[in-house]
Formats: C-alpha cells, sequence, structure tokens
C-alpha cells in the first residue's frame, strides 16, 4: 500500500496544482503560446514556481542516500543531444500548440471536461503505441 | 480566492498569484515523487508505463496510482473554487493534437512535467533543450494557426 500512497498523492497534488494554476484551461495556456499576440505569462508564473520548488528538492536529493519510501533512486542520466530529443520535443509542442493540451493536464481535464478529455488521452495514448510499434517494440 | 485573482499590470487575462501557487502544488509534488519514490514526475513516461506502452521501472500499479489522482485533485480544487468549466478545442483538433502529443513525448522522451519541471530544475542539458524546442514550436503553431485563422477555442 505504501508504494502507491506515495504516487497517489504526488499525482493529485499535481492535479491540485495545474487545476489551480489554470493549466487545465486550454485558452490560458493557447494564451501563454501566443507570444506574439495577447500574450498570458501565468504559465511562466506555474512554470517558475514548479522549478524552484523542485530545485530545492533536488538540493535535498544530493544528500539522501536513498529515497524516503524506496529502495533507491530511479533517475534519468542521459546527457546527449540527439536529433530524436530535439525532433520529438519540435513534434510535442506543435500538438501543445494546437488544442493547449499537454499529457498532464489532458488526464486532469478528466475530471473536468470528461468528453473532450478522453478524445485527446486516447489519441495521446495511440500516438505512443503508434512510436512503440514503429520502432518495431511491440 | 480573491487574492490568488490578483491581475497583473499590462496583462488583463493573466492570474499570476494562482499560477505561482499552482506551480509550487506542481513542484511539491515532483518533489514528493522525487524524495519519497526516487522517481521523476513525468506525466508523459509515467502514462505509458501505466498503459504498457514503454518500459520502465516504476511499478505499474504506482504508474496507475499518479495518473488517477491527476483528475482527482483537478476536482478537488474545481469543485472548490466554482470555476466555470473551460472551453476546449472540438474532437478534431483534439485528437490531431493528442496523437502529435502521444507521438512527440515518445520520441522526445518527456514533456512538460519531465522536462520543463524535473529537468530543467536540475539543470539537465536534455531537458533545457527540449523545452526550448516545444516552446518555440508551441510559439510558432499558434502564431500561424492565428494568422491563418483557425480558431479552436470557439
Amino acid at each position: 500500500m505504501r508504494g502507491l500512497l506515495v504516487p497517489l498523492a504526488s499525482g493529485t497534488i499535481f492535479g491540485a496544482g495545474l487545476a489551480l494554476g489554470g493549466m487545465t484551461d486550454p485558452a490560458r495556456v493557447r494564451g501563454f503560446l501566443d507570444l506574439f499576440g495577447a500574450w498570458d505569462p501565468t504559465l511562466a508564473f506555474v512554470m517558475g514556481g514548479a522549478v524552484l520548488v523542485m530545485a530545492l528538492a533536488w538540493l535535498v536529493q544530493k544528500r539522501m542516500q536513498r529515497p524516503v519510501f524506496a529502495e533507491g533512486f530511479s533517475l534519468p542520466d542521459r546527457s546527449d543531444i540527439t536529433a530524436r530529443l530535439v525532433g520529438g520535443s519540435a513534434l510535442f509542442g506543435i500538438g501543445w500548440g494546437i488544442a493547449g493540451l499537454c499529457p498532464g493536464p489532458g488526464f486532469a481535464s478528466l475530471a473536468i471536461a470528461p468528453a473532450s478529455a478522453a478524445i485527446f488521452v486516447a489519441a495521446m495514448l495511440a500516438g505512443m503505441v503508434l512510436v512503440r510499434l514503429m520502432e518495431g517494440q511491440g | 480566492m480573491s487574492l490568488l485573482a490578483t491581475p497583473l499590470p499590462g496583462f488583463p487575462d493573466a492570474a499570476p498569484l494562482a499560477g505561482l501557487a499552482g506551480g509550487v502544488l506542481i513542484g511539491l509534488a515532483a518533489a514528493l515523487m522525487l524524495l519519497g519514490a526516487g522517481r521523476i514526475a513525468g506525466v508523459s513516461g509515467i502514462a505509458a508505463r501505466a498503459f504498457g506502452i514503454g518500459a520502465g521501472s516504476m511499478p505499474r500499479a504506482g504508474a496507475w496510482a499518479f495518473i488517477i489522482g491527476l483528475p482527482v485533485g483537478a476536482l478537488i480544487v474545481m469543485a472548490l473554487s466554482g470555476a466555470p468549466t473551460p472551453t476546449f478545442a472540438g474532437p478534431v483538433p483534439l485528437a490531431i493534437a493528442g496523437l502529435v502529443v502521444g507521438i512527440g513525448t515518445r520520441i522526445g522522451s518527456g514533456c512538460t512535467s519531465g522536462h520543463g519541471v524535473c529537468g530543467m530544475s536540475r539543470l539537465s542539458q536534455r531537458s533545457l533543450v527540449a523545452t526550448a524546442t516545444f516552446m518555440a514550436t508551441g510559439f510558432v503553431t499558434v502564431a500561424a494557426m492565428n494568422a491563418f485563422g483557425l480558431e479552436v477555442l470557439g
């Protein structure tokens, strides 16, 4: 049970933060991305607040032998800039701009506008499956 | 909630304090995942893990718990704030956007949470490049759609 409690609490607080910060409102997200129009800087405050808190968490993490509720840390350690990284991120930004949704707000919005969010989430999962199939890992 | 509605001079639509408070919550959630479970709170990767699409060391039950938490948390805030339901894009743009987001986040190894929040805060070179890239194409996409008169939010 303890193994589920941390991710459940993390997901719940994460979803609350997304809704509070207006990230489950596609107009607010697209307002931020409308840099050359009626720019809405709210997303920068969301990102700034989140990065600030996480920067402190990384400082704490450096001084920890292991996480509080797990055997060890399981963290990405790659540092190579690849065409995949840039190309994939470029695609992601295009999709993000089209509907004003990224994965977190997509799932969180299932509680706000279930029908709309379900279409986005289903298509997103289909896209993920497509990548897996094309790369022959399926 | 009145304090959270404090405006930003020059930007009548912005909600800087609500944004900052939401961001701090997101940061705390990611910090809990890092210091509690020793993992990155990257939504696209955890979703792929939950649905059995991507490999990973995270237990699938834990991945599901995180994903289920997202709408639960949003529901609590929406119920407490009584905010109106926002407008979403129509089915076709939602489906196209979702597909592109799904493909892009898998190829690019992350999204706004994994690269933007967790990676940038540890100054990961990969995440800095990824975030700069998806921000840039996001800006260009919205600018191009506006230029062509493509209005998706009604």
